[in-house]
């Protein structure tokens, strides 16, 4: 026992939540008990993205991983690891490829080709302690940007550095700054989106719950550029860990004199209020959410105006995404120059995936612009879960769209997701293999869209509503070829001419499904589709199983002896198929 | 000016026009639905929300809609191709595969917007077919039904209630499929604080809202031979009930009206009009006693039952402002139910009053508790412009070809004074032609106050009376109405007496009047109407009105006396805002 050793304990709100684990506190109990405080510290910080292996431990200066820590590994990782120097091997990272042990952090393959822009602090720096952001250079660029720039250079350099809002849109966030700055009058804000609302995404959570100052610090780089003195951050009450952190946060940058009157003695004012979004969808969308702040139902207006012209209480008003905020700190620091030379031609720096479905390591992802799919899916995320075979890959959450194998040596930027008939959205990446069913998978977005719809204007509220009738009726084969003419006419109808971008995208999980998997829908359209569940007579062991979690008691059989599904009773809700250990059930 | 291109069309036109307009002018037509603009009014309605109306603009991935969307320079609309017509036809079919298709039955039936459109696009048939809206058909006021299935969404209502009105009992509730416009956690609208205004009526497209039908309760009285029914007709009716049977707008069919009420078969038509000049002694001996008393100032008239109920609800603490004169339907009624009553050998239970009234919130006036006399009320049954029309249609009364006649004898007789109640300005008015003799004992020369006229929200003016200069104040539209009523509250503003109409335009834009379909010259020719009337009367001055006069000389006794107190003055109670 000779250096002293850091333990980076994930307090992001997947690990914490996991196993209702406190492990900061169990490991601080039992060092305290084994009286080696002075050699270890533990620090609590944000997410390492892979939460599919959490609670993660990270031991510095080894570099090493712990996943999956129970309460019951804290006195073996203490006893065996700190005080004996010897690592426990059987709560190391394994590699879905080799099948071996990862001892170093940076030997794994999930993020040897990621490059930490927006999430560079997650993971390392206690999101509850200023000192820690400060440390890595946190409000530097604050200060410098107050000290040396003038604020229409500090818009010239976003501009230079090409960085793209991140929130979905993809429009350049230097330019908004620029209208926003160049409107008239004093009274100008500054709002960060957190309103986070894919099913599935969770970058922006992670990145308040885990760099919350970067936000902060970021935000105040904007008031200054544009204008404001005042900044919102709308958040969803569902993200209470982000909330309290942020709160915190602000309260650490008032002490410190980040915020508030005066920044570094420039006479630059900036203040920082938290509006809680209360879980529509729809309020992520800019003007939806500014009425939502306003008091107002959460629903879209016409564009123009834009919210630069006429936002929050009629004001000129830069609406910026979490992830966007969390770039600019670094930009300023490290330079336009920089930003811009990572990623493609139109689209610079990196973009942050939340990885979800068939795929091993399901969590965040930080990687440059232009990095293939197929290098995220298979080098970064670990392959398919049982190496199934691939099938596609859900983009963009429900406004997103479906990209197939042939398109997935596409390299990842804003233009080439659209080309494809999906798009960037805020990020969301959900792996689907071959058991996955296409038609349902468009059905499971058009009833989160129809659902979350505000219900202002027609094509979405009555037309995301027939969509979803008819992918109801095909999958429950009630439907009819016609059906598939309809789907096509609706979702071209309600892209074109719904009146928000929620409305305008909503049909795009139908619309690009359609086009590369026709053949599932007229499946379904011509009935050929098995609509039940059935099992394999040679591979069933009469284990009972299946039989007893049938909610429509649609299975019989003797224990130790084959059993029979009665199809005309099965629902096809899959219990079956989930409880059997055998793998005897078939799918429809 | 922009220079623009519409369907290939090159166009010069102003900044700020819409691409609707722009397209009007080049002889484009582009069907509308939720689009609705009185500029004149202070109505414009801009959710865009329907999508009936969206073209294509060349070069963007998304349609505009035209209602809206304002032109610049270098603009290229197509309003033609065929992705902005499927969108059109598309978004149409949508709404109609969610509404109840009981047209044949239904109270805007050849008066639905929704159902003009579904013939103008040839609509035959709806693809998308699925499940529809069911909500209940809230019944539980006197004056307005609203049947949420019927609802398209357009918000046309909820900006009435919300920005023209401001008494914000509509709005928009649920989500996604479920929306709907309804009072705040869906409660019944006789809970709210809604004013029966009917302005969500008149601008409604289908049947979502209408006003409460109560034709078959007049029919029934008038099938009863037992019954002694009498009519009387607001000013206003006179001036928009021919449009229903395709006369021009602001045709004044004052004498066809009382010879079809005669057809049907009332035994007596009175005029709301001689209630009108009863209500301007009443009122301007108010006025004046209030100012030579040191009374409460400003005094506010009380004739429009939607104005009453919303100061009841909004400004509960000011109740003692308002005169405490009952509106001239209210006032006939009671003289009608006293004085006319005594000469009639019958039970009083047996006389029935129904009124034709312009408006939506007489019907819930007429049910006002403290507007009855021995647990009869004032006025039975109120019935709107329309159902007047529907009524004579029934009975199959060619109107436009009726003869003329004149009201009966003695509370048919009216002035030009009583005649322009129908219009903004015109009570203040009429108010102010009274109190200028009353205060100066000189006759007053010239009656047209031509300060107190025109369409402005809010308008003040000074009347010099004697060494006295009157502060008038007017408002038409409960939202002008609101900003008049604070400034006085801030103490910011000091009138001697303010005329405020609840519906924009007054009376002739009232919620019971024959649909305007957003059609704003509509409302203007009935205006000039009205004033028509007034100066084609030979009497314009309320106190000249000779049988008012005997029936104070026989009957009453003072203006503002004690049996004047009994009959025609009445007392307000403060409500909730909900």
């Amino acid at each position: 026992m000779n250096s002293k050793y850091t333990l980076l304990v994930c307090d992001g709100a997947s690990c914490k939540t996991t196993h209702k684990a406190n492990l900061a506190a169990g490991f601080k109990k039992v060092i305290a008990e084994k009286k080696l405080g002075e050699f270890v510290s533990v620090v609590k910080t944000g997410c390492f993205g892979i939460c599919g292996q959490g609670p993660i431990v990270k031991v510095l200066p080894d570099d090493l991983l712990y996943v999956s820590v129970k309460q019951t590994d804290i006195e073996e990782i203490v006893e065996e690891h700190i005080k004996n120097g010897n690592v426990v091997k059987r709560l190391l990272y394994t590699d879905p490829f080799t099948q071996e042990p990862v001892e170093k952090q940076k030997g794994k393959k999930i993020y040897q080709k990621q490059f930490r822009i927006a999430l560079r602090n997650c993971g390392l720096i206690n999101p509850e302690d200023i000192t820690e952001y400060i440390a890595v250079r946190g409000y530097e660029a604050l200060a410098s940007v107050l000290a040396d720039k003038t604020p229409i250079e500090v818009v010239e350099l976003m501009k230079k550095s090409k960085l793209r809002g991140r929130g979905g849109g993809g429009f350049p966030t230097g330019l908004k700054w620029e209208f926003t700055a160049k409107q008239p009058g004093n009274e100008k804000y500054v709002i960060c989106n957190a309103d986070e609302g894919d099913p599935g995404a969770f970058m922006d959570r992670s990145v308040l719950e885990g760099d919350p100052h970067s936000v902060l610090e970021a935000m105040a780089i904007a008031g200054y550029a544009i204008g404001a003195s005042q900044g919102y951050i709308y958040v969803r009450a569902e993200y209470p860990l982000a909330i309290h952190r942020l709160n915190i946060a602000m309260e650490q940058a008032r002490e410190y004199g980040f915020l508030g009157k005066n920044i570094f003695s420039s006479g630059f004012d900036f203040d920082i209020d938290i509006r809680l979004g209360a879980g529509a969808f729809v309020c992520g969308e800019e003007t939806a959410l500014i009425h939502s702040m306003e008091g107002q139902r959460g629903e879209p207006t016409k564009k123009p105006p834009f919210p630069s012209v006429s936002g929050f209480r009629k004001k000129p008003t830069s609406v910026n995404n979490v992830e966007t905020f969390a770039n600019i700190p670094a930009i300023v620091l490290n330079g336009a120059d920089w930003f811009a030379s990572i990623g493609t031609e139109n689209s610079k720096g990196t973009k942050v995936f939340a990885l979800a479905g068939k795929i091993n390591n399901i969590g965040l992802v930080e990687v440059p612009m232009g990095t293939t799919l197929r290098e995220i899916i298979y080098d970064i995320g670990g392959g398919m879960v049982n190496n199934k075979e691939f099938k596609a890959v859900q983009s963009g959450g429900p406004s997103g769209g479906v990209i197939p194998k042939e398109h997935l040596d596409t390299p990842i930027d804003y233009e080439s997701l659209k080309q494809i008939g999906s798009m960037m959205g805020s990020g969301g990446l959900i792996v689907l293999d071959e058991d996955d069913d296409i038609v349902q998978l468009a059905k499971f977005y058009l009833d989160f869209t129809q659902d979350e719809s505000c219900g202002k204007c027609t094509p979405c509220r009555i037309g995301t509503k027939r969509m979803y009738e008819i992918l109801d009726r095909l999958t429950k084969l009630e439907g009819s070829p016609d059906d598939l003419d309809i789907l096509e006419d609706l979702a071209v109808n309600i892209k074109n001419s719904a009146l928000c971008g929620l409305g305008q995208s909503a049909p795009n999980p139908v619309l690009s499904t359609m086009e590369y998997f026709k053949d599932e829908y007229e499946a379904y359209a011509y009935r050929k589709v098995k609509h039940t569940y059935s099992i394999i007579t040679d591979k069933c062991i009469g284990c009972t199983k299946c039989a007893r979690v049938c909610p429509v008691e649609c299975i019989s059989g003797s224990v130790k002896v084959p059993h029979v599904i009665d199809e005309s009773l099965c629902i096809a809700c899959g219990a079956c198929y989930t409880a059997c250990p055998v793998n005897a059930i078939e799918k429809p | 000016m922009v220079n623009i291109k519409i369907n290939g069309i090159r166009i010069q036109v102003p900044d700020h026009t819409t691409v609707l307009e722009a397209a009007k002018k080049v002889g484009v037509h582009i069907p509308t639905l939720c689009h609705l603009k009185l500029d004149d009014f202070g109505i414009v309605n801009k959710v865009s929300s329907c999508r009936v109306c969206v073209v294509e603009e060349i070069g963007k991935p998304s349609l505009i809609p035209s209602c809206s969307a304002l032109v610049y320079e270098g603009m290229n609309i197509r309003t033609d191709s065929v992705k902005a017509l499927n969108a059109r036809r598309n978004n149409l079919e949508l709404l109609l595969s969610n509404h109840p298709f009981d047209c044949l039955t239904c109270a805007k039936n050849l008066q639905c917007e929704l159902q003009s459109l579904a013939n103008e696009l040839h609509i035959t048939e709806i693809h998308a077919k699925g499940e529809k809206m069911f909500y209940p058909i809230d019944k539980s006021s006197n004056a307005i039904v609203k049947d949420p299935n019927k609802c398209v969404m357009c918000r046309r209502c909820e900006t009435m209630c919300n920005e023209v009105q401001t008494v914000g009992v509509l709005s928009a509730i649920n989500r996604g499929f479920g929306v709907v416009v309804a009072p705040a956690f869906n409660i019944d609208l006789a809970d709210s604080s809604c004013t029966y205004c009917g302005q969500c009526v008149a601008v409604c497209p289908t049947a979502a809202l209408i006003a409460r039908s109560d034709i078959q309760k007049v029919w029934r009285a008038l099938a009863n031979e037992r019954r002694h029914v009498v009519v009387q007709v607001a000013p206003a009716v006179r001036v928009a009930i021919g449009e229903m049977f395709g006369m021009a707008p602001g045709t004044i069919s004052t004498g066809k009206v009382v010879t079809a009420l005669r057809r049907l078969g009332f035994d007596a038509v009175f005029d709301t009009n001689f209630g009108a000049d009863l209500t301007i002694i009443e009122e301007a001996n108010e006025l004046v006693h209030r100012i030579q008393h040191g009374g409460v100032l400003p005094m506010l008239t009380s004739c429009c039952p939607a104005w009453v109920k919303f100061f009841e609800h909004q400004f509960p603490d000011m109740l003692d402002i308002p005169s405490t004169c009952k509106s001239p339907q209210i006032m006939l009624g009671a003289i009608i139910k006293s004085y006319y009553l005594k000469n009639l050998d019958i039970l009083p239970r047996r006389l029935k009053v129904v009124s034709i009234m312009p408006c939506v919130a007489k019907k819930a006036e007429g049910a006002r508790p403290e507007l009855s006399k021995d647990e009869l009320n004032n006025v039975d049954y109120v019935l709107s412009t329309r159902e007047l029309g529907y009524m004579i249609k029934e009975a199959g009364i060619d109107f436009a070809n009726l003869e003329e006649s004149e009201f009966d004898n003695l509370l048919g007789e009216s002035t030009g004074a009583a005649a322009i109640f129908g219009t903004t300005g015109g009570v203040i008015e009429a108010a102010t032609r009274t109190a200028y003799e009353m205060i100066t004992g000189e006759s007053l020369g010239n009656v047209d106050f031509k300060q107190l006229r025109g369409l402005e929200g809010i308008r003040e003016a000074t009347v010099k009376i004697g060494s006295l200069d009157l502060k008038i104040g007017i408002a038409h539209g409960l939202g002008n109405a609101r900003k008049l009523l604070e400034s006085i509250k801030a103490g910011t503003s000091h009138f001697h007496a303010i005329e405020i109409m609840a519906c924009p335009g007054g009376c002739i834009g009232g919620g019971g009047q024959p649909y305007h379909h957003g059609n704003q010259e509509i409302l203007k020719k009935r205006q000039d109407a009205i004033y028509a009337i007034d100066k084609s009367l030979p009497r314009r001055k309320s106190h000249e009105n000779e049988m008012v006069l005997k029936l104070y000389d026989e009957y009453l006794g003072a203006p503002y006396g004690e049996k004047a107190h009994d009959l025609l003055h009445t007392c307000y109670t403060p409500g909730e805002r909900i």
